[in-house]
């Protein structure tokens, strides 16, 4: 506290005066909270580690020294050694190099963790956008669905679902994206309520602007900050699900690879020998769902810096 | 307030309805079924005769009418999947005492710890126990809890010794119930604690520290009242009640169990229900479970609404009526 304070009178006295040429420049509110975005040292540590991981995602094919689901037949794969000039990390129980197993698991990640979101935020934008705007029966009716499903937890929904359709990448998306829309639709509502009856709406109305309109260039743009924010806490979520569901043995199916059937069958009979099969995985998952999380606190201070200042 | 409580209870029994018809017709109208999954190599007169003895060759609105009108008398049918097809209602009661029991423990370290630490965090604010509780609650929150079961097992479990996957499984340990404590429930206990110990710790800094800038804090220290008086006084009575909203919805969620806990560390709770039952299609049972996860969300929303009002008057409750 006092350290705080010291620190800041230094600054102050530090500070060089503002030249008026400075201080009537325009700037908008985005490139302020970029540039405070930029600042914070957490969140370009987040905004590093994803972009490693968006390397690997993207260049997996160039990356990876070995096919990812041809098992190698020239070694047997309980007497591999953790550290071998061919697979640096050992192959995996059906005989599969880990390192490259690794990296396109990187893919599969990034695929669920980006698409489930845009599934469940083009449920959730016109749905709570409806239900703000309009009010009345509708906003009535969609509050009652969002009442019932807040009532199962997502991922036991989840579960149901894949139950019914069946597992594998495309099922994992569809489930998550369609058990995922309450909380952003919750939001969308909630902004949309705020903004519904601000003087720059009705004056949007007043010249005759049509409904979908006022929603879409007025009253989204203004709402964006709190969404973006969602959304990329969205993807650690759906990042999350889809290696919990995966590490159940539910979740993605074979051959494609995934950080968390990787954990799920690393944490079996084995892994008192070979350790480093559930060890390497859960690093993974721990730093995307770390670099996700600075990301979004580092976005979430940058739109809102009074009120995440505690 | 008798009102409005009668009415939460009504509109939670409706939600009940309707989360039960949805499951129901959802798992009637996916294709397959109970008998016809895997390879089981039934004949058709066979699988025809297992649809009739358990009822399945009705149409699906009529087997709706009847799992509802036993239901509400607390039949919930026989399992399909289990051997020698226990009920339902005896299949949770095994098991559901030892998922209790693990979330139990679970509320009382995670809650105690978290206010613990939570509180030393904001009265030392930017100290080293600052950084570590913000590094505590941020692995705690972040990173998945199956990650920290496979963490603790791979440091606890096989280096120290402490426990083992699987070893849980066998039963005869559980026949006059779940022991009372035993070495077994450190490591899940430990796991699952700790994302709502981060929860409950992030909480209750922040909750605290805008306690202590509070102006009646202020007045309190220039009347020279001792510092433990005034946090134990002014500053917990008053920053613990905003918390209620945050950690009574965590109790549903630790009581139900965790599936991965249990997958993890081989508990044998509630929660492999989840999984199983899902997939070999074993209809009264995955009614049962969701309908006991509604259930118990609902009446903790519902809780939580009602004590947020005795706690705080300032608040009312929409359509309690005025006063």
């Amino acid at each position: 506290m006092a350290g705080r304070e010291t620190a800041a009178k230094a600054r102050l006295l530090t500070a060089k005066p503002v030249t008026l040429a400075e201080d009537t420049r325009q700037r908008s509110p985005w490139v302020d909270a970029a540039r405070r975005f930029a600042r914070n040292r957490l969140a370009m540590l987040g905004l590093f580690i994803l972009a490693v991981l968006i390397f690997l995602a993207v260049f997996a094919d160039v990356l990876a020294l070995h096919p990812y689901d041809q098992p190698d037949f020239t070694v047997q794969a309980n007497e591999l050694p953790f550290i071998d000039p061919v697979h640096p990390l050992g192959l995996d129980s059906a005989g599969r190099d880990y390192l490259t197993r690794l990296i396109y698991g990187a893919r599969t990640s990034l695929l669920v963790g980006l698409t489930v979101p845009l599934l469940s935020f083009s449920i959730a934008l016109p749905l709570g956008g409806l239900s703000g705007y309009r009010g009345g029966k509708i906003d009535f009716f969609i509050q009652r669905l969002v009442d019932v499903c807040t009532a199962i937890p997502q991922l036991l929904f989840a579960i149901f679902l894949l139950s019914i359709i069946g597992s594998g990448v495309g099922s994992v998306i569809f489930v998550l994206g369609v058990t995922a829309w309450v909380d952003p639709t919750r939001l969308t509502r909630a902004q949309f309520l705020t903004f519904r009856e601000r003087e720059f709406v009705t004056a949007a109305r007043a010249i005759g602007a049509s409904d979908l309109r006022i929603a879409v260039t007025h009253i989204l743009p203004n709402a964006m900050a709190p969404l973006l924010v969602a959304f990329t806490f969205a993807v650690p979520l759906a990042i999350f699900s889809e290696a919990a569901l995966s590490f159940l043995g539910i979740g993605i199916t074979e051959p494609t690879a995934s950080w968390g059937k990787m954990v799920g069958s690393g944490i079996g009979t084995s892994i008192r020998v070979y350790y480093h099969l559930a060890l390497f995985p859960t690093i993974l998952v721990a730093l995307t769902m770390l670099g996700f999380s600075f990301v979004g606190d580092g976005l979430q201070e940058a739109f809102d810096p009074v009120r995440s200042r505690s | 307030m008798t009102g409005y409580i009668i009415r939460r209870f009504i509109s939670l029994f409706f939600v009940m309805l309707a989360v039960s018809a949805i499951i129901f017709i959802l798992m009637n109208a996916a294709p397959g079924g109970p008998f016809s999954y895997g390879d089981r190599g039934y004949s058709e007169a066979a699988l025809n005769n297992l649809r009739r003895k358990y009822g399945l060759d009705k149409p699906v609105l009529e087997r709706y009418w009847n799992y509802l009108s036993s239901a509400l008398q607390l039949d919930f049918g026989n399992s399909f999947a289990v051997a020698g097809n226990p009920p339902v209602i005896e299949l949770i009661a095994r098991t559901w005492p030892v998922t209790l029991q693990v979330g139990l423990y679970t509320i009382i370290l995670s809650f105690g710890l978290g206010f613990l630490l939570g509180i030393t965090a904001a009265y030392h604010r930017n100290s080293w126990i600052d950084s570590l509780a913000t590094f505590v609650a941020t692995l705690g929150i972040t990173v998945p809890n199956f990650i920290i079961a496979t963490w603790l097992l791979l440091i606890f479990g096989f280096q120290v010794g402490w426990g083992e996957p699987g070893k849980w499984i066998i039963p005869p340990l559980w026949n006059n119930g779940p022991p009372l404590l035993s070495a077994d429930f450190f490591l899940p206990v430990m796991t699952y604690a700790l994302a709502p110990l981060a929860l409950v710790a992030r909480y209750t800094r922040s909750s605290v520290v805008e306690a202590l800038n509070a102006d009646y804090v202020r007045t309190a220290r220039a009347k020279g009242l001792r510092e433990r008086w005034i946090m134990f006084r002014h500053v917990l009575r008053n920053a613990l009640i905003p918390m209620i909203t945050i950690l009574l919805p965590q109790v549903p969620n630790l009581l139900t169990g965790s599936l991965f806990i249990e997958v993890a560390f081989g508990i044998p709770g509630l929660g492999k229900f989840f999984v199983t039952s899902f997939f070999q299609r074993d209809y009264p049972m995955i009614m049962a479970v969701t309908l006991l996860v509604a259930f118990f969300w609902g009446l903790t929303y519902l809780i939580t609404d009602i004590l947020y009002t005795l706690i705080d008057p300032r608040v009312r409750l929409v359509g309690a009526g005025g006063g």
